[in-house]
């Protein structure tokens, strides 16, 4: 039997402020598989967080349970069940 | 005449109209976000604006005649980079199929209603014919093998800065890039070709100084009433063309030929505005003494004006979208890095400041 594992994503309040997303519990066995989950009911949010290949934005992080992902590109990073993802974005001057 | 001017800044839009006393901030938009550019489109009274919110990317936005709200649109978007490619620009550097920047946007023809062009950061160019909800890239240009030949030259990425869509015919378009020289399309983007032979840089190796390819036209305009004829600020001086973009010829300005911007009246060829600095290792006005350069005689000779602008400690730098001319070819409008805006309302004689207090000015369009 497959374990079905159920993820939280939070989003920053700074993504917040131009697209809602509130935080959403959704199903993925990695990264890509929980996003996929989440842009699926809002596709807008997908282009604030990966650029036009498909891959986290440059100044984008992601983090699962407090660990930088590390795929940036494939997503491939394993979530597990009960996970706390958390899409936020890096510091930056200006 | 023109009754508003958006200007694009690093801290938002900001709409300026003309009060009594002259011209004043009337609203702002997008407060604290990072406005790159901005177009109206006067063949349905539609505007739009480019956002550059760096960590979460390049966003579009379009506000209906009329209306107080703006609603985000699709942004220009790369196709998937094919598996194993190795594709580098002109430095050697892996390019990065993403819109990095949107660093024109135009209307298409007078009868083309909802064409909008736009061009970008690591030099894609694209086309919309729904008013910005969906784009097409010009695959034939971002595919032309001498596309690899484009490089960086201020910024670390080549891009697309100036769009001219012929008014005689909406198929012809030409494209300036910084720096990869001047493209020209004559059947509406199917194939491109080279058009900026007669440019050239001062220093260099011989076989490039003068290669079409390498060149670096910061701006370029063509004259709406008189469509031969075009002006290019370049990166090495001012440049001029009398026969469709064929032939390039260089003209000299003084205080200096350095600049970015570059606006040409729209029934007279031979009247062409310059907003020069010392030269590319010192971007400060000539000085410490801001002025606009204008020829009336297709750049033989040039007058600087400075009726307005400051003459004493001024280290304004105008952006090569942040100098602009309105469908009359009366009024001009610059903005600068240090937030100033000036208007003037007789073809440059005198300079009306509107503010000093404004974020850094990337872009002023008449509206």
């Amino acid at each position: 039997m497959i374990k079905c594992r159920m993820a939280k994503v939070y989003f920053t309040s700074n993504l917040r402020r131009h697209v809602d997303c509130p935080t959403v519990v959704v199903v993925g066995k990695n990264v890509r598989e929980i996003l996929a989950e989440v842009f699926k009911v809002n596709t807008r949010l997908e282009t604030y967080v990966l650029d036009d290949q498909r891959a986290v934005r440059k100044h984008m992080r992601i983090l699962v349970d407090g660990v930088a992902v590390k795929d940036l590109t494939g997503l491939t990073d394993t979530v597990h069940s009960k996970s706390e993802v958390w899409v936020m974005q890096a510091l930056s001057g200006g | 005449m023109a009754k508003r001017i958006l200007v694009s800044t690093r801290k938002g839009l900001f709409e300026l109209g003309r009060g009594r006393g002259g011209w004043v901030i009337k609203d702002d938009h997008f407060l604290a976000d990072n406005v790159t550019l901005a177009l109206h489109d006067p063949r349905d009274g539609t505007d739009y604006a480019a956002l550059n919110h760096g960590h979460f990317g390049i966003k579009l936005h379009r506000r209906d005649k009329g209306k107080k709200a703006w609603n985000e649109i699709a942004s220009p978007k790369y196709p998937p980079k094919p598996e194993g490619l190795d594709d580098k620009d002109g430095w050697g550097k892996p390019v990065n199929w993403t819109t990095q920047l949107i660093w024109a946007l135009e209307t298409g023809g007078p009868k083309q209603k909802g064409v909008i062009w736009c061009g970008t950061m690591p030099g894609g160019l694209f086309r919309s014919t729904d008013r910005g909800d969906t784009w097409d890239m010009m695959e034939s240009l971002w595919r032309h093998p001498d596309r690899n030949k484009w490089l960086g030259g201020g910024a670390d990425i080549p891009g697309i800065h100036s769009i001219c869509v012929d008014p005689r015919d909406a198929d012809t378009v030409r494209v300036a890039v910084s720096c990869g020289g001047v493209w020209v399309t004559h059947d509406a983007g199917k194939t491109w070709a080279q058009s900026a032979h007669g440019m050239k840089f001062d220093d260099g190796p011989a076989s490039e100084v003068e290669s079409p390819d390498g060149q670096d036209p910061h701006m370029m305009v063509q004259c709406a009433a008189d469509p031969t004829k075009f002006w290019v600020q370049h990166h090495a001086g001012i440049f001029k063309s009398v026969n469709d973009g064929k032939q390039w010829t260089r003209v000299h300005a003084k205080p200096s030929s350095f600049g970015f911007g570059v606006v040409v009246h729209p029934e007279d060829a031979d009247t062409a505005w310059f907003v020069p600095g010392i030269k590319d290792e010192k971007r400060i006005p000539v000085d410490g003494a801001l002025v606009v350069t204008r020829t009336r005689d297709g750049g033989k000779t040039f007058k600087s004006l400075k009726k307005g602008l400051p003459q004493k400690n001024a280290y304004d730098v105008v952006f090569r979208h942040a100098f602009a001319i309105d469908e009359t070819g009366d009024m001009l409008a610059l903005g600068s890095t240090t937030g100033n805006v000036w208007v003037s309302e007789n073809q440059g004689d005198s300079w009306q400041l509107v503010s000093s207090t404004l974020p850094q000015v990337y872009a002023v369009r008449f509206a």
